[in-house]
């Protein structure tokens, strides 16, 4: 016994530095992380609790309250979110469920239409709209031959493009999570919610719905919360019109230089998506939301 | 009797009571693909207003932006920004993916959520603080700056792919190499990464286009002739409406779906 024990205490101190060793392959990637996100957004924090002068106080968090200016942007930025993640909901939960109900293969061939804007450059799509919505764009000319309207629609460079934009950019993010909790319901609770006698339209309020609900919520949470940072699409099909909270920030930095400001709306921001992320991760799971992955 | 008035699902709803849904799902189909295909043949077209279809075909607007030099200055930027953050981040990522997948220490956890946070903080909020940064750093404008920042950004898409590819494979055979005389390393080289490599592959893809389709980090930090090419198009598509827009948006889709398709070819060899 004598000659094991150091022995063991060899090996033990051996497998603990490959240990470490292997936990030091993280140290590159959490160097990078930590210089290029965690310092510069914390500072940016401390930045937006100093005043003009340099002395801590809660000024621009207080301008934020008092200026309408403000208000207006994040009412905007609300609306938008809200009016965004409602069409997604209202368009994207039948979609879902129209492919949920098809046989895998089909299903798969019609996941192109909704992973093709997926995969396409956020850019591209957005000139592609800025093209179609124009006031003699093809959406207007086709409207009017179509006789669905009689004189052409001011379509972009206001809100109505910026929706548009957004809701095609997020309905992905609804459909895939929806879509996964659609696949993931077990067809013998309709079968015996009909054989119950529940019609085709109880059926599905009360059976289908509430069991598709995971899905629906983290479909629900996380366009949300990626509507709330919208930058690119705001600016392009707004026509400058439109301003989200993002865009303020931009502007508070390029044209203002006021950094504080900036740094307290992004703060602001930030706040607002953690808590968002801990109801959602209270209501269904930070994984589903995340990942999309079913637990 | 014909198929609509057959039993669509479980409930015994029929094909026919539900055909607005199918014709909803089928403009919403439409409506997600319309962008994407329709700037293609915009791309041919001869004139300066954009119509549709196109009234003359020509190669205008592509012999504008391979004839331009700022945009092939651009376009030059973009590929050197993409292909370094995608060797930057994958190879940072999958070290760090398979160091703390291995390690088991108690502190593995905090660490992965400290290398997913680009994904959670907005990415103004990431864009203003690097540019913040990189003024004091003297990053502005570089290649350098860029690659860094994007390589943050693609850094937790590569980690969560090689983790749950990790998560699935048996380390156990790496040990049976190990038992055999193989080194650590080479025990990886050799045992684990052939066997994850698809992840691997898809980590490099993603941390190509998300550098390659980055807009807004890339609007703060990069600029003159280390302007990428979102940055320039963003800019274009602010003035007026370019149709050399709609050429390179062509080429980024096609890009864009070489690429994807390469990397699905990868994963079929592997399955």
């Amino acid at each position: 016994m004598t000659g094991a024990e150091p022995n063991a205490v060899g090996l033990r101190r051996d497998a603990f530095l490959e240990r470490l060793a292997l936990f030091g392959l993280g140290g590159p990637a959490v160097l990078l992380v930590f210089v290029t996100m965690v310092l510069p957004v914390g500072w940016l924090f401390w930045l937006s609790f100093l005043d003009d002068s340099g002395a801590l106080s809660l000024e621009h968090y207080r301008r934020m309250i008092e200026q309408p200016s403000y208000g207006r942007t994040f009412r905007t930025t609300f609306e938008i979110s809200v009016l965004t993640t409602a069409i997604c909901v209202a368009l994207g939960y039948p979609l879902a469920y129209v492919l949920s109900q098809l046989p895998r293969r089909a299903a798969n061939l019609c996941m192109i239409a909704v992973m093709l804007p997926f995969w396409t450059s956020l850019l591209v799509r957005t000139y592609a709209w800025l093209v179609l919505l124009q006031r003699r764009g093809i959406v207007n000319t086709w409207g009017i031959k179509l006789g669905l309207w009689d004189e052409p629609l001011t379509l972009v460079n206001n809100l109505n493009g910026t929706l548009i934009g957004m809701v095609h950019i997020m309905l992905p993010f609804l459909v895939l999570p929806v879509y996964g909790s659609m696949r993931a319901i077990d067809r013998d609770f309709l079968k015996a919610a009909a054989n119950l006698g529940a019609g085709p339209v109880r059926a599905f309020w009360q059976v289908f719905l509430p069991l598709s609900m995971p899905g629906l919520v983290a479909g629900i949470i996380i366009v949300f919360i990626l509507c709330l940072g919208f930058y690119v699409t705001p600016a392009v099909l707004g026509g400058g019109k439109v301003t989200m909270v993002a865009n303020r920030i931009a502007t508070d930095i390029e044209v203002f230089f006021n950094w504080g400001a900036a740094s307290a709306l992004g703060v602001v921001l930030f706040a607002l998506t953690i808590a968002l992320l801990y109801v959602a991760a209270r209501l269904v799971g930070l994984n589903r939301v995340l990942g999309g992955d079913d637990p | 009797m014909s198929w609509l008035d057959k039993a669509a699902s479980e409930t015994q709803i029929t094909h026919r009571h539900r055909l607005w849904l199918y014709v909803l799902a089928g403009l919403v189909m439409i409506f997600l693909m319309l962008p994407t295909l329709i700037v293609i043949p915009m791309s041919f077209s001869e004139s300066q207003y954009l119509e549709f279809p196109p009234r003359e075909w020509s190669l205008r607007w592509y012999r504008n932006y391979f004839g331009s030099v700022s945009w092939m200055q651009a376009t030059a930027t973009s590929f050197k920004a993409g292909i370094l953050t995608m060797i930057v981040s994958t190879t940072f990522g999958t070290m760090a993916a398979y160091g703390l997948h291995t390690s088991r220490f108690r502190w593995t956890g905090p660490v992965v959520a400290l290398l997913l946070t680009p994904i959670i903080v907005p990415v103004i909020l990431v864009g203003i603080g690097v540019f913040y940064a990189y003024v004091r750093l003297g990053l502005v404008n570089t290649l350098t700056g860029i690659v860094l920042a994007h390589s943050m950004l693609a850094i937790p898409l590569v980690v969560m792919v090689v983790s749950s590819a990790l998560k699935s494979f048996d380390m156990n055979q790496e040990l049976v190499a190990r038992s055999l005389g193989a080194s650590r390393p080479r025990a990886f080289f050799l045992v684990t990464l052939p066997q994850i490599r698809f992840s691997v592959i898809t980590g490099a893809v993603l941390s190509f286009l998300t550098s390659f389709d980055e807009v807004i980090v890339a609007l703060f930090v990069s600029g003159g002739p280390n302007s990428t090419l979102t940055r320039n198009m963003f800019a274009a598509l602010r003035d007026q409406i370019d149709p050399t827009i709609a050429a390179i948006s062509t080429l980024v889709v096609l890009l864009t779906s070489a690429l994807l398709a390469l990397s699905q070819l990868f994963g079929k060899r592997e399955s």
